[in-house]
Protein backbone atom coordinates (compact mmCIF):
# COMPACT_ATOMS: atom_id res chain seq x y z
CA UNK A 1 0.00 0.00 0.00
CA UNK A 2 1.47 3.50 -0.80
CA UNK A 3 1.06 4.98 2.63
CA UNK A 4 3.87 3.23 3.67
CA UNK A 5 5.24 6.46 2.51
CA UNK A 6 4.43 7.54 6.59
CA UNK A 7 7.59 5.60 7.05
CA UNK A 8 10.22 7.73 5.11
CA UNK A 9 9.19 10.94 7.48
CA UNK A 10 12.00 9.44 9.67
CA UNK A 11 14.41 10.47 7.17
CA UNK A 12 15.48 13.91 7.90
CA UNK A 13 15.74 14.54 4.20
CA UNK A 14 12.30 13.56 3.34
CA UNK A 15 10.59 14.90 6.23
CA UNK A 16 12.28 18.36 5.14
CA UNK A 17 11.12 18.32 1.79
CA UNK A 18 7.47 16.98 3.32
CA UNK A 19 7.70 20.18 5.59
CA UNK A 20 8.80 22.65 2.97
CA UNK A 21 5.77 21.92 1.29
CA UNK A 22 3.53 21.66 3.60
CA UNK A 23 4.33 23.87 6.71
CA UNK A 24 3.48 27.42 5.59
CA UNK A 25 -0.38 26.54 3.62
CA UNK A 26 -0.88 24.36 7.34
CA UNK A 27 0.12 27.57 9.17
CA UNK A 28 -1.55 30.84 7.32
CA UNK A 29 -4.90 28.61 6.86
CA UNK A 30 -4.98 27.98 10.64
CA UNK A 31 -3.78 31.91 11.35
CA UNK A 32 -6.75 32.91 9.19
CA UNK A 33 -9.73 30.05 10.54
CA UNK A 34 -8.35 31.00 14.30
CA UNK A 35 -8.72 35.21 13.86
CA UNK A 36 -12.07 34.33 12.23
CA UNK A 37 -13.65 32.25 15.27
CA UNK A 38 -11.65 34.81 17.55
CA UNK A 39 -13.57 37.73 15.67
CA UNK A 40 -16.91 35.59 15.70
CA UNK A 41 -16.61 34.66 19.31
CA UNK A 42 -15.86 38.08 20.23
CA UNK A 43 -18.55 39.91 18.11
CA UNK A 44 -20.80 37.50 17.43
CA UNK A 45 -21.90 34.51 19.23
CA UNK A 46 -24.24 35.46 21.88
CA UNK A 47 -23.53 36.61 25.73
CA UNK A 48 -24.16 33.93 28.46
CA UNK A 49 -26.76 33.56 30.68
CA UNK A 50 -24.57 33.09 34.07
CA UNK A 51 -21.37 35.18 32.64
CA UNK A 52 -22.11 38.01 30.71
CA UNK A 53 -19.76 38.72 28.10
CA UNK A 54 -16.23 37.15 30.27
CA UNK A 55 -16.96 33.88 28.89
CA UNK A 56 -15.51 35.14 25.86
CA UNK A 57 -12.24 34.23 26.77
CA UNK A 58 -13.69 30.82 26.69
CA UNK A 59 -12.55 31.22 22.84
CA UNK A 60 -8.49 31.61 23.54
CA UNK A 61 -8.65 29.73 26.66
CA UNK A 62 -9.89 26.47 25.88
CA UNK A 63 -7.81 26.07 22.31
CA UNK A 64 -4.59 27.13 24.73
CA UNK A 65 -5.52 24.40 27.24
CA UNK A 66 -5.88 22.02 25.18
CA UNK A 67 -2.65 22.43 22.84
CA UNK A 68 -0.64 22.14 25.96
CA UNK A 69 -2.05 19.21 26.62
CA UNK A 70 -1.84 17.60 23.19
CA UNK A 71 1.74 18.68 22.25
CA UNK A 72 3.00 17.14 25.82
CA UNK A 73 1.15 13.88 24.54
CA UNK A 74 2.97 14.27 21.23
CA UNK A 75 6.20 14.99 23.35
CA UNK A 76 6.11 12.21 25.60
CA UNK A 77 5.78 9.57 22.63
CA UNK A 78 7.87 11.11 20.59
CA UNK A 79 10.18 10.58 24.28
CA UNK A 80 9.23 6.94 23.93
CA UNK A 81 10.02 6.96 20.30
CA UNK A 82 13.36 8.45 20.77
CA UNK A 83 14.31 6.02 23.40
CA UNK A 84 13.20 2.76 21.61
CA UNK A 85 13.99 3.08 18.24
CA UNK A 86 16.76 6.22 18.39
CA UNK A 87 15.10 7.76 16.04
CA UNK A 88 16.57 11.66 15.10
CA UNK A 89 13.26 12.88 14.16
CA UNK A 90 11.79 12.29 17.23
CA UNK A 91 14.39 14.38 19.27
CA UNK A 92 13.83 17.11 16.96
CA UNK A 93 10.32 17.04 17.14
CA UNK A 94 10.85 17.63 20.90
CA UNK A 95 13.43 20.21 20.85
CA UNK A 96 10.51 22.20 18.04
CA UNK A 97 7.22 21.44 20.11
CA UNK A 98 8.38 22.11 23.50
CA UNK A 99 8.18 26.27 23.72
CA UNK A 100 5.15 26.12 21.56
CA UNK A 101 3.66 23.28 24.11
CA UNK A 102 5.07 26.14 26.96
CA UNK A 103 3.44 29.19 25.55
CA UNK A 104 0.12 26.98 25.17
CA UNK A 105 0.36 25.74 28.76
CA UNK A 106 1.47 29.64 29.88
CA UNK A 107 -1.77 31.03 28.38
CA UNK A 108 -3.99 28.82 29.65
CA UNK A 109 -2.91 29.19 33.07
CA UNK A 110 -3.07 33.16 32.33
CA UNK A 111 -5.94 33.54 30.35
CA UNK A 112 -7.61 31.13 33.07
CA UNK A 113 -6.59 33.42 35.62
CA UNK A 114 -8.06 36.23 34.13
CA UNK A 115 -11.44 34.42 33.50
CA UNK A 116 -11.17 33.12 37.10
CA UNK A 117 -11.26 36.43 38.45
CA UNK A 118 -14.96 37.79 37.47
CA UNK A 119 -15.85 34.41 37.55
CA UNK A 120 -15.02 32.67 40.91
CA UNK A 121 -13.62 36.18 42.93
CA UNK A 122 -10.09 35.32 43.10
CA UNK A 123 -7.27 34.98 40.22
CA UNK A 124 -6.51 31.50 41.67
CA UNK A 125 -6.62 29.08 43.45
CA UNK A 126 -4.88 25.93 44.55
CA UNK A 127 -6.99 23.25 43.74
CA UNK A 128 -6.27 20.41 41.28
CA UNK A 129 -6.70 21.68 38.22
CA UNK A 130 -5.18 24.40 38.09
CA UNK A 131 -1.93 22.90 40.31
CA UNK A 132 -1.50 20.12 37.85
CA UNK A 133 -1.80 23.04 34.87
CA UNK A 134 1.08 24.67 36.29
CA UNK A 135 3.04 21.90 37.09
CA UNK A 136 2.40 20.84 33.07
CA UNK A 137 3.89 24.63 32.17
CA UNK A 138 7.46 23.47 34.60
CA UNK A 139 7.38 20.09 33.14
CA UNK A 140 8.00 22.26 29.55
CA UNK A 141 10.60 24.71 31.13
CA UNK A 142 12.12 21.25 32.25
CA UNK A 143 12.29 19.93 28.61
CA UNK A 144 13.73 23.30 27.57
CA UNK A 145 16.23 23.91 30.44
CA UNK A 146 17.97 20.34 30.07
CA UNK A 147 17.64 20.44 26.29
CA UNK A 148 19.94 23.63 26.54
CA UNK A 149 22.13 23.01 29.62
CA UNK A 150 23.40 19.76 28.31
CA UNK A 151 26.43 20.57 26.08
CA UNK A 152 26.85 16.80 25.01
CA UNK A 153 23.97 16.08 22.26
CA UNK A 154 23.81 12.97 22.59
CA UNK A 155 22.87 12.95 26.49
CA UNK A 156 21.08 15.97 26.01
CA UNK A 157 18.15 14.58 23.79
CA UNK A 158 18.44 11.07 26.21
CA UNK A 159 17.71 13.49 29.22
CA UNK A 160 14.83 15.35 27.32
CA UNK A 161 13.25 11.95 25.88
CA UNK A 162 13.06 10.45 29.93
CA UNK A 163 11.47 13.81 30.78
CA UNK A 164 9.38 13.84 28.30
CA UNK A 165 8.01 10.78 29.00
CA UNK A 166 7.50 10.57 32.71
CA UNK A 167 5.58 13.72 32.60
CA UNK A 168 2.85 12.21 30.31
CA UNK A 169 1.97 11.11 33.97
CA UNK A 170 0.46 13.87 34.24
CA UNK A 171 -2.10 14.34 31.68
CA UNK A 172 -4.49 12.09 33.34
CA UNK A 173 -4.39 13.71 36.39
CA UNK A 174 -5.10 17.19 34.62
CA UNK A 175 -7.47 15.73 32.99
CA UNK A 176 -9.63 13.84 35.52
CA UNK A 177 -8.77 16.46 37.93
CA UNK A 178 -12.60 18.22 37.70
CA UNK A 179 -14.02 14.77 38.26
CA UNK A 180 -11.68 13.44 40.95
CA UNK A 181 -11.38 16.05 43.56
CA UNK A 182 -13.69 19.31 44.46
CA UNK A 183 -12.89 22.07 42.24
CA UNK A 184 -14.04 25.98 41.07
CA UNK A 185 -12.89 24.73 37.73
CA UNK A 186 -15.70 24.10 35.47
CA UNK A 187 -16.59 20.70 33.89
CA UNK A 188 -14.85 20.08 30.17
CA UNK A 189 -16.62 22.29 27.73
CA UNK A 190 -16.07 20.16 25.15
CA UNK A 191 -17.30 16.11 24.49
CA UNK A 192 -16.66 13.87 22.05
CA UNK A 193 -19.56 11.77 22.73
CA UNK A 194 -22.00 14.07 24.32
CA UNK A 195 -23.95 16.63 22.59
CA UNK A 196 -22.86 20.09 23.10
CA UNK A 197 -23.72 21.68 26.34
CA UNK A 198 -24.24 25.09 24.74
CA UNK A 199 -25.82 26.84 22.28
CA UNK A 200 -24.64 26.26 18.49
CA UNK A 201 -23.73 29.47 17.93
CA UNK A 202 -21.17 29.35 21.12
CA UNK A 203 -20.11 25.95 20.22
CA UNK A 204 -19.35 26.61 16.89
CA UNK A 205 -16.83 29.72 17.29
CA UNK A 206 -15.40 27.24 19.92
CA UNK A 207 -14.71 24.37 17.51
CA UNK A 208 -13.38 26.25 14.77
CA UNK A 209 -10.82 27.88 17.47
CA UNK A 210 -9.50 25.15 18.37
CA UNK A 211 -9.46 23.89 14.81
CA UNK A 212 -7.47 26.91 13.54
CA UNK A 213 -5.13 27.14 16.26
CA UNK A 214 -4.18 23.24 16.09
CA UNK A 215 -3.40 23.70 12.50
CA UNK A 216 -1.23 27.03 13.16
CA UNK A 217 0.77 25.14 15.73
CA UNK A 218 1.05 22.25 13.38
CA UNK A 219 2.05 24.47 10.88
CA UNK A 220 4.75 26.28 13.09
CA UNK A 221 6.19 23.17 14.61
CA UNK A 222 6.71 21.57 11.19
CA UNK A 223 8.54 25.34 10.43
CA UNK A 224 10.42 24.69 13.49
CA UNK A 225 11.67 21.68 13.17
CA UNK A 226 12.97 21.84 9.22
CA UNK A 227 15.60 24.67 11.15
CA UNK A 228 16.67 21.93 13.85
CA UNK A 229 16.96 19.39 10.82
CA UNK A 230 19.52 21.83 8.83
CA UNK A 231 21.08 22.67 12.18
CA UNK A 232 21.80 18.92 13.04
CA UNK A 233 22.58 17.41 9.14
CA UNK A 234 24.59 20.78 8.82
CA UNK A 235 27.71 17.83 7.41
CA UNK A 236 24.77 16.32 4.91
CA UNK A 237 25.13 17.49 1.19
CA UNK A 238 21.62 18.33 0.49
CA UNK A 239 21.69 20.48 3.84
CA UNK A 240 24.52 22.50 1.97
CA UNK A 241 23.08 22.22 -1.70
CA UNK A 242 19.56 23.52 0.31
CA UNK A 243 21.06 26.37 1.84
CA UNK A 244 23.02 27.68 -1.00
CA UNK A 245 20.58 27.21 -3.53
CA UNK A 246 17.48 28.73 -1.70
CA UNK A 247 19.19 30.65 1.65
CA UNK A 248 17.64 32.92 4.09
CA UNK B 1 -23.44 41.09 15.90
CA UNK B 2 -24.27 40.45 19.46
CA UNK B 3 -23.27 44.34 20.76
CA UNK B 4 -25.37 47.52 19.80
CA UNK B 5 -22.50 49.58 18.98
CA UNK B 6 -18.84 49.54 19.00
CA UNK B 7 -18.86 51.46 22.53
CA UNK B 8 -20.91 48.33 23.87
CA UNK B 9 -18.41 46.08 22.50
CA UNK B 10 -15.58 47.72 23.72
CA UNK B 11 -17.07 47.44 27.04
CA UNK B 12 -17.97 43.43 26.89
CA UNK B 13 -20.82 44.47 29.09
CA UNK B 14 -18.34 45.28 31.89
CA UNK B 15 -15.62 42.63 31.48
CA UNK B 16 -14.16 44.72 28.88
CA UNK B 17 -10.58 44.48 30.82
CA UNK B 18 -10.70 41.34 31.71
CA UNK B 19 -11.53 39.72 28.21
CA UNK B 20 -9.31 42.29 26.46
CA UNK B 21 -6.46 41.84 28.49
CA UNK B 22 -6.86 37.89 28.01
CA UNK B 23 -6.68 38.75 24.24
CA UNK B 24 -3.64 41.24 23.91
CA UNK B 25 -2.00 39.15 26.06
CA UNK B 26 -2.41 35.62 24.13
CA UNK B 27 -1.60 37.58 20.68
CA UNK B 28 1.41 39.05 21.60
CA UNK B 29 2.79 35.91 23.15
CA UNK B 30 1.47 33.84 20.41
CA UNK B 31 3.54 36.63 18.01
CA UNK B 32 6.30 36.61 19.63
CA UNK B 33 7.19 32.87 20.05
CA UNK B 34 6.01 32.56 16.20
CA UNK B 35 8.22 35.86 15.38
CA UNK B 36 11.57 34.37 17.51
CA UNK B 37 10.94 30.68 15.38
CA UNK B 38 11.62 32.45 12.35
CA UNK B 39 14.11 34.65 13.47
CA UNK B 40 15.65 31.50 14.61
CA UNK B 41 15.28 29.92 11.13
CA UNK B 42 16.85 32.82 9.15
CA UNK B 43 19.71 32.81 11.82
CA UNK B 44 20.80 29.36 11.34
CA UNK B 45 20.52 29.42 7.51
CA UNK B 46 22.38 32.47 7.11
CA UNK B 47 25.54 31.44 9.59
CA UNK B 48 25.47 27.54 7.71
CA UNK B 49 25.78 29.39 4.29
CA UNK B 50 28.84 31.48 5.92
CA UNK B 51 29.92 28.17 6.86
CA UNK B 52 30.16 26.58 3.37
CA UNK B 53 30.89 29.64 1.57
CA UNK B 54 34.03 29.67 3.84
CA UNK B 55 34.86 25.98 3.50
Amino acid sequence: MSWLWIHKLGSPKFFYGFSKRFATPIFFSGLLFSLLALGWGLGFAPSDYQQGDSYRIMYIHVPAAMLAQSCYLAMGIAGLVFLVWQMKMAAIFIQAVAPIGAVMALLALVTGSIWGKPTWGTWWVWDARLTSVLLLWILYMGVIALQNSLEEKVLANKATAVLSLVGLINLPIIKYSVEWWNTLHQPASLSLIEKPTMPMEMWLPLVISILGMYLFVAGLTLWRMQTHVLLNEHKASWVKKEVLNNGI
Amino acid sequence: MAFDSLAEFWAMGNYGAYVWSAYGISFVTIAFITLLSVVKGRKVRAELRQRYLRD
